[in-house]
């Protein structure tokens, strides 16, 4: 009798990219849905808008490529790509700012590159700084959060806000928006105001900002059940949050009303996000387990200078993408250590 | 006994066991086939050599071919029969690979001879006969390696040998050949142990099996109880592949890492598997040579799984029928495990020393290569590696075509080819495929490499000697021309002689017989006159 052959191992597959992508997103799920509560619907337009353009221009970019459309829109990359660049974008913008970034973010960041696997960029922090350097009028008008806001509104009203810019009658920008706590650290820090006076305001709740803080704690709460699952590992995202913590720390132990604690810190903007969901992406990231450490700990390192000394107020996605450029030499230099290579040990 | 501390390689995996198909029921004997194929190469190392002739009638235990070389087993006759030819015949290979193979026509009476001497109290006998016997028996490693076994016992001169380790760790999935043995031989398996031990002089003897194999740990330790001999321990290890790995299991047992690149016996240990074990012990108690195996028969694909006493040669599909054939949505034939194991082309090959299993699969088990997808360095691989290599770094060299990275840097070198990479990928890359492929790539080039500088070498003899040949005829030319020049020189003093000088011996013979003839004529005209007088 005759047989295909076919190489080994002869076992059903373990892993799958979508299966993967698919336990990325439910672990957004908790920190999503508190981001609705506290910063209403604008945050899941945002989302609905870049995952439908981000799946538009992938399918684009696909067929331009010659490859394949099913198995790469399926696999779920691209959603948690645009997911994450939601995220990170004010709530209510209007609608050409998440579409303009996920698209540069597919075709620039992820397909220029080679598609999924070869984006030397995260390509969510790509589409990100794009916008933050383009647009920094529409980047930083950030809403206010729910039981500080005069105002809140209903999904409908939300879409209409991004899609038209008009807000309902009697609604004025200025009772949904604010600048978030961390640029009001930034700023009034840099006019000389201690930080005990700042955090008088009631933007500024017990760990981070009003709002913020649960949101942190969602992304906290996911990142620690992929960390569970083993979707993550524990270096990056440790050594990233510990890094930068500690900075935190020395700098608020030196001068504690000019630097902010590091519970401030951890739980405010992007530091959670960026540790379990951002930083973690293999693609762009360091592999090896002593790059790792290394990889985690740049971002952690440069996260804090970029938020306290440089011009923005948070710096995860200039971090990461700075790490990201160093990822391949750190790989080189920490070349994992084969079993028994150095002798044995006992 | 004291609890044994056991240690934990890096990565490893869980997969499907699959081990009750085959282990519930007794090893059956298979019933002799109409015909039995023999390869020469059953081993690691040289082919073996013929000894018999086509139409000659051998007996069950005769040799029918000789060791060539060192690292080399012989072949010796499973039952009594007819040689019917000595021939290409398809063996277990990837590629349907044809090879030389002994036809041997059994003749039903089974007759056997004695191929060697008994030798029941082994500890009277030198290690050195006990090895040679090993090596003259056929005996190679039945865990799949099939190295000779007896290149294994002499070790690495100047390393004694502190431990014996007896892997019947059998961590594929589905194969349960050794389990078997062990639960039904137990006592075979430890005195081969001790045989083993007497040969390289060990203090003790680690019997290492996956605590997935209850009834052979218990068995194992009953004969070892029975036999008395504190040297041998029953170690029940942690089910986890690869812990059959050679250097895996002596990791887990002793927390010894040994890389690639050093020997176990360099470390002082000695491992053969269990089934060799048994083995060794009927080739030196007995003195029978290796003429019959433990094989799997198992998978999904198979109507009756399991485990047979097979004579060496028998064909695959034999085999398969006597033991009630496959099922009708049979896909996939392996010889081997899962894991490690390699789809056959066709069924119609034998049974080798190397072949523990053979396992058909049905289609819902043996999906089809799924499209592989770009790898997203998410690093599952190199966390389940047993050897900590990186595999997501080792595809990346070997797509670019960079081995000498592959090899210098990512210690390519390093893998054992175990498979769990392939098997964990999420984007179902076959990384296993791609590191067999750079190796024999490799390999292919330093064969090249090797080749280049051998043509190099006979170029550059070659154009030394033409040069030589040149120079020695130039200076054979020159000599002559100088001699020339010389005797041009000695002779132009004195050109006064005449032409006689110039006229070479022909002439000179002509001008001889002329004269002779001018003076026999004169004699017989004159007979009067004076006798003719040689004037030269």
């Amino acid at each position: 009798m005759r047989f295909p052959t076919v190489a080994s191992p002869h076992v059903a597959p373990a892993h799958d990219v979508s299966r993967i992508m698919r336990q990325v997103m439910l672990a957004l799920v908790p920190g999503t849905a508190i981001a609705i509560h506290f910063f209403g619907w604008g945050v899941l337009v945002n989302i609905l808008l870049t995952v439908s353009a981000g799946l538009l221009a992938e399918a684009a970019m696909l067929a331009a490529r010659g490859r394949p459309l099913k198995p790469f829109l399926s696999d779920g990359s691209v959603i948690v790509t645009a997911w994450l660049l939601a995220l990170c974008l004010p709530p209510l913008a209007p609608w050409w700012l998440p579409v303009t970034g996920i698209v540069f973010a597919v075709v620039f960041a992820k397909h220029l590159y080679g598609g999924l696997g070869y984006n030397l960029f995260n390509p969510a922090m790509v589409g990100y700084v794009v916008l933050l350097i383009s647009f920094p009028r529409e980047m930083t008008q950030w809403v206010m959060p729910q039981g500080l806001a005069a105002a809140s509104l209903s999904l409908p009203e939300a879409f209409h806000v991004v899609f038209t810019g008009q807000l309902p009658a009697g609604i004025g920008w200025d009772a949904l928006s604010s600048a978030t706590p961390l640029n009001l650290y930034k700023t009034q820090t840099g006019q000389g105001v201690p930080l005990s006076t700042i955090q008088q305001q009631p933007i500024f709740g017990t760990l981070g900002g009003v709002g913020w803080e649960w949101v942190t704690l969602g992304w906290l709460a996911g990142g620690l059940w992929m960390m569970w699952r083993g979707i993550i590992n524990w270096r990056i995202p440790l050594t990233m949050l510990g890094a930068f913590g500690l900075l935190a720390l020395g700098f608020h132990l030196y001068d504690a009303e000019r630097y902010a604690g590091p519970l401030f810190h951890l739980f405010s903007g992007g530091a959670m996000l960026g540790a379990f969901f951002i930083a973690t992406d293999p693609v762009s990231g360091s592999t090896t387990p002593r790059g790792q450490l290394v990889f985690g700990a740049g971002i952690g390192v440069l996260e804090y200078f970029i938020r306290t000394f440089a011009g923005y107020p948070d710096g995860v996605a200039f971090a990461v993408l700075l790490m990201n450029i160093a990822a391949p030499l750190i790989d080189h230099y920490t070349p994992a250590r084969v079993f028994g290579a150095r002798g044995g040990r006992a | 006994m004291s609890e044994r501390i056991l240690h934990r390689f890096p990565g490893g995996l869980h997969p499907e066991q699959h081990k009750s198909e085959s282990n519930g029921t007794p090893i059956r004997r298979a019933a002799l086939p109409e015909r039995l194929i023999l390869p020469l190469r059953q081993h690691i190392g040289q082919a073996a050599k013929p000894v018999v002739a086509v139409g000659e009638r051998v007996l069950r235990n005769q040799r029918l071919a000789q060791a060539e070389g060192y690292v080399s087993a012989p072949v010796h006759a499973p039952t009594s029969g007819m040689i019917l030819a000595i021939e290409e015949h398809a063996v277990p290979h990837p590629s349907g690979l044809s090879a030389p193979c002994i036809v041997l026509q059994p003749d039903g009476l089974d007759e056997g001879m004695r191929a060697f001497e008994p030798w029941p109290d082994f500890c009277a006998v030198s290690p050195l006969l006990l090895r040679e016997r090993v090596r003259e028996a056929g005996i190679v490693g039945l865990g799949g390696a099939v190295f000779p076994s007896a290149v294994k016992l002499a070790g690495t001169p100047g390393t004694p040998i502190h431990t014996v380790v007896l892997n019947g760790a059998e961590c594929e999935p589905y194969i349960s050949c050794d389990d078997r043995l062990m639960r039904e031989r137990a006592d075979e398996v430890l005195r081969g142990g001790q045989i083993l031990m007497h040969v390289v002089s060990a203090e003790r003897c680690l019997v290492g099996v996956e605590d997935n194999k209850p009834e052979a740990i218990a068995a194992l330790r009953e004969a070892a109880r029975l036999l008395g001999d504190a040297r041998i321990e029953i170690v029940a290890v942690p089910t986890i592949y690869p812990s059959g790995g050679e250097k895996q299991l002596i990791h887990v047992m002793t927390g010894e890492r040994i890389s690639r690149e050093t020997r176990t016996t360099e470390r002082g240990f000695l491992g053969q598997n269990v089934g060799t074990a048994v083995a060794i012990y009927r080739a030196v108690v007995h003195g029978e040579p290796l003429t019959r195996r433990i094989v799997t028969v198992t998978g999904s694909g198979m109507a009756q799984p399991g485990n047979w006493d097979v004579p060496l040669g028998m064909l695959a599909c034999d085999l398969i029928e006597q033991a009630g054939g496959y099922r009708p949505d049979v896909a996939r034939l392996i010889l081997g495990g899962p894991m490690m194991g390699f789809a056959m082309p066709s069924d119609e090959v034998p049974v080798t020393k190397a072949a523990n299993c053979l396992l058909a699969l049905a289609s819902r088990d043996a999906p089809a290569d799924p499209l592989p997808m770009p790898c997203i360095r998410c690093g599952k691989c190199a966390e389940a590696c047993p050897v900590e290599l990186q595999p997501q770094q080792l595809l990346w060299d070997a797509r670019a075509g960079d081995f000498e990275r592959a090899e210098k840097r990512d210690s390519l070198f390093e893998c054992i080819e175990c498979g769990i990479c392939s098997a964990v990928c999420p984007s179902h890359i076959p990384l296993v495929q791609y590191f067999r492929y750079a190796k024999t790539e490799i390999w292919q080039r330093e064969r090249d490499k090797d080749k280049a500088s051998q043509a190099k070498v006979r170029f550059d003899v070659r154009n030394a000697r033409i040069e030589r040949e040149k120079r020695e005829r130039e200076a054979m030319l020159a000599r002559k021309r100088a001699q020339l020049a010389a005797q041009k020189a000695t002779a132009e003093p004195a050109p006064g002689e005449g032409e006689a000088a110039p006229v070479d011996d022909k002439q000179r013979a002509i001008r001889e017989a002329m004269e002779r003839a001018r003076a026999r004529k004169a004699a017989i005209q004159g007979q009067a006159e004076d006798p003719p007088v040689d004037k030269a």
